[in-house]
């Protein structure tokens, strides 16, 4: 071998293997500064408090009404989710099983949909919630994100779907089941880990996503106790709070990020893990 | 034409090279074992391939020829999974163990697969891909050396037109042949052939088959199959193999008419 | 028995097709909703004459979306150019060399990079980016910038947008066939040599649909960008000064346009125009890797 081949042969290697560990050291490096800045301004109060006066001049309190706002937003949103997404994707894998290019240009037309952005689902929510003649609510803002995450939660779910045998369908047809029964009772057994990563995907994008809630879920100081109360958001609550010019507030900022980025860690990580057992009980 | 004296004189000299160590074996296989994972995929392999001739590994789907191929010119890199311990010489370079560089050892080796796998380029560029590597870039030479080859498989007249349109146009059988070529450019001496035929129509196969038996003149070819008859129309020498083991090997009147092993009896009567 | 399980069965179909339906449709709802509330603006200046002005004057009912426009393509062009070499080679480790296990510790790393929340990359904007930018990079250039500017909006956006193009990429280059590599080692090439002729030269619609998909994903990024990008009205060509990309229009002024006759109408334009332009690239590229992995 020429000197030439042997040398372009180490060097990509090497710019290769670069780029690919510079994620794990960008990975480490972004949790890594935001928990060192979080953790140096978290405390107790912060997360078990609403705030009190004077909290966006420095005052006391802390932003739980960001992370109970957040946590129910999510939960709202998955739970609209669930009840469209599941049924979507059991529809696509059972009713249309037989039907590749049917089923092939519905996963197109729901990759196409992963792609819109957060904002202009915002945009959206904001136009519907006019018309509706509500105001920035709870309500609104867990509508709004079950529109971002219905998608993923469908495709998730589906691709997960996908993966099991189709001698199954067919002897459950052959039992005399209907389609419906093999839907729920076959389908969506054998694909449990699939329903559970899609439900922690889309929850984990509920409570992260900002630009939607933005213009629909409004702020408040309070923890809403009504759909049609307004609610604080813990990537909101990071936002404005980083806008401010006093320090104090700034800090605060930071530990909220610490708290967000915690739930996503927590939620990933139980996605994968769960993902990962229920996958061994599959048929395969 | 002047190229072509030089390219054939000095393909003279290689082959005049070649018969003068005719007594070694030109492929030599010792104690080679394979494991992927767990399994022990080939155990204690031992074995010699004669030179010029058609050496048939037969066996059952699953018992480790084409892995026992994929060792030969060692594309078992590809499989991280597989740890390959032993020699394997190609005449004098143990290419397991060799610090000399494996891809001049490999072009020793042409390989052909169950499916033809085309470059993503066209016709033309498929056959003068391993040629380049080689360092050659001269026009003619290149162009020498695609039409040579492309008649030696007999695709010449077939394609000369549209050297140039993608290789993938080609009907599947035309295509293998395409493989055989592109694997004849680079001038090896042992041709791999992984159940060439499998994805063919019969026409196809027998036109590759028949391309075998011209082609043992100047090459060794090393032939993996799980179709007897086949095995029985090629081989010079027939190894059978059965689940990672070589259980017998000899001219194949002798293996087929007298097993010794009654292994090979049994899949003999169900192979019929 | 049978009845209730014939009826059980119908209702539940209506309920699927009805669910799929209202999936599917989600993208034109949106439009039309979108088309709806920015008539008002449509019917008093053109689409074309709305994108290419660059005047912005909402209280004199003057609305030119090039700055934004502008102000968007400039930051994703500088994402683009940051990760998408980054995400190639990336990519080539990840399916060429790497062993299944580094793999297996690799994908993970990937998705909670792609599941983090942009408001934190925003944050790490901020806290890491923007000073870089301000104490180290810019005197190098000898200029002097608040760090809040194009090309921190860049970079954040990078760094984003890898985990997102890197996973298209990985599912391209796995669908090259191991057969071809096979082939191209037995020829004589070296692995880099088969890499380069075969497994990219054949991945290329994949990796240019991969490509496209990252810059749909950078170009409608809201507020992690809007976070570190300075929000300033003004066009420049420097990218250390401040920039306003579109989505960062429709998130920061949302507050006042109910108080200014049509800025409602334009801001929900805005979020037409990014809806229109992002669905096409999707609906593109996904196409041509659709296309490919059929073949």
């Amino acid at each position: 071998m020429n000197k030439r081949k042997q040398i372009s042969e180490i060097v990509f290697k090497l710019i290769s293997g670069f780029c690919a560990y510079s994620l794990i050291g960008i990975l480490l490096f972004i949790i890594g500064i935001i928990f060192v800045k979080g953790f140096n301004a978290l405390s107790f109060e912060m997360i078990s408090q609403t705030p009190k006066g004077g909290y966006y001049f420095g005052g006391e309190g802390g932003f739980l009404n960001a992370i109970v706002g957040s946590l129910y937003i999510a939960l709202g949103a998955t739970f609209i989710a669930i009840m469209i997404g599941t049924p979507a994707a059991l529809f696509i894998n059972v009713h249309l099983v037989r039907y590749k290019r049917t089923q092939n240009t519905i996963r197109y037309l729901l990759d196409s949909l992963w792609g819109i952005p957060s904002i202009v689902y915002g945009a959206f929510g904001f136009t519907l919630m006019l018309l509706m003649g509500m105001n920035a609510s709870l309500l609104a803002g867990i509508i709004t994100v079950a529109l971002l995450v219905t998608p993923i939660m469908t495709r998730t779910f589906d691709e997960v779907l996908q993966t099991i045998p189709k001698g199954l369908h067919e002897a459950s047809f052959a039992l005399g089941s209907t389609k419906t029964e093999t839907a729920f009772k076959i389908l969506f057994k054998q694909g449990f880990s699939g329903f559970v990563t899609a439900i922690l995907l889309s929850f984990g994008r509920g409570i992260g996503d900002a630009a939607s809630v933005l213009f629909t879920a409004g702020y408040t100081d309070l923890i809403p106790t009504n759909l049609d109360e307004p609610a604080a958001t813990l990537p909101l609550a990071i936002f404005f709070q980083l806008g401010s010019p006093i320090p104090e507030v700034r800090e605060r900022a930071f530990a909220a990020a610490a708290v967000l980025t915690i739930l996503i860690l927590i939620i990933s990580i139980t996605a994968r893990i769960i993902s990962k057992r229920y996958l061994k009980t599959i048929i395969k | 034409m002047e190229i072509q004296n030089i390219v054939d004189s000095a393909e003279n000299n290689f082959l005049n090279l070649n018969s003068g160590i005719e007594s070694f074996p030109i492929l030599r296989i010792q104690n080679l074992n394979v494991y992927a994972e767990k399994n022990h995929i080939l155990k204690d392999i031992n074995l010699e391939i004669p030179r010029n001739k058609i050496t048939v590994l037969l066996g059952p789907s699953g018992c480790g020829k084409t892995t026992l191929l994929k060792c030969m010119n060692k594309l078992t890199d590809l499989y991280k999974e597989l740890k390959v311990s032993g020699n394997i010489f190609i005449e004098q370079d143990d290419i397991l163990n060799t610090k000399k560089d494996i891809p001049s050892i490999r072009q020793k080796m042409g390989l052909l697969s169950q499916r033809p796998y085309l470059l993503p380029m066209s016709i033309y560029k498929n056959v003068a891909y391993g040629v380049k590597l080689k360092g050659i870039r001269d026009k003619k030479l290149l162009h020498y050396s695609v039409e040579k080859n492309l008649k030696e498989v007999g695709l010449w007249e077939e394609v000369k037109d549209r050297l140039h349109s993608p290789a993938t146009k080609l009907s599947i059988g035309q295509q293998q042949r395409l493989c055989l070529a592109r694997g004849l450019a680079v001038k090896p001496r042992i041709i791999l052939a992984d159940e060439p035929t499998s994805a063919l129509d019969p026409i196809s196969s027998k036109i590759i088959e028949n391309l075998f038996v011209e082609l043992k003149k100047h090459y060794t070819i090393i032939l993996v199959t799980h179709i007897l008859r086949q095995a029985v129309r090629l081989a010079d020498h027939v190894v059978f193999m059965y689940y990672g083991d070589i259980i017998e090997q000899g001219p194949p009147d002798e293996l087929f008419n007298n097993p010794k092993t009654e292994t090979l009896k049994k899949y003999l009567v169900e192979g019929n | 028995m049978i009845f209730r399980r014939i009826a059980v069965d119908k209702t539940n179909n209506v309920w699927m097709v009805a669910s799929l339906a209202t999936i599917l449709a989600l993208p034109l709802i949106i439009g039309i909703g979108l088309y709806i509330k920015s008539i008002p603006l449509l019917e008093y200046q053109s689409a074309g004459s709305l994108v290419t002005s660059s005047e912005w004057l909402p209280s004199q009912g003057k609305f030119g979306f090039w700055p934004f426009i502008y102000g968007s393509l400039y930051v994703t062009m500088i994402s683009f150019l940051l990760s998408a070499p980054v995400c190639v080679f990336a990519a080539i480790y990840l399916t060429q060399y790497a062993s299944k296990r580094i793999v297996n510790i690799f994908m993970p790393i990937v998705d909670i990079l792609a599941g983090l929340p942009s408001v934190i990359y925003g944050v790490f904007g901020i806290l890491v980016v923007v000073p870089f930018i301000s104490k180290y990079l810019a005197p190098i250039f000898d200029v002097s910038t608040s760090g809040y500017c194009i090309l921190a909006g860049g970079i954040v956006l990078s760094i984003m947008s890898i985990p997102y193009m890197l996973n298209i990429m990985i599912e391209v280059f796995n669908t090259v066939p191991i057969g071809i590599k096979e082939a191209s080692l037995s020829l004589g090439a070296t692995s880099w040599e088969s890499i380069k002729h075969v497994v990219v030269k054949r991945s290329i619609p994949g990796v240019i649909s991969a490509f496209g998909l990252g810059i749909a994903k950078a170009f409608g990024e809201t507020i992690a960008v809007m976070m570190v990008v300075g929000n300033v009205l003004k066009i420049s060509h420097n990218p250390f000064k401040g920039g306003y990309p579109l989505p960062a229009l429709i998130a920061n002024n949302y507050g006042e346009m109910l108080s200014i006759p049509k800025y409602d109408s334009a801001l929900m334009f805005a979020a037409l125009l990014l809806l229109v332009v992002i669905l096409l690239i999707n609906i593109v590229f996904r196409y041509l890797i659709y296309k490919t992995q059929i073949k």
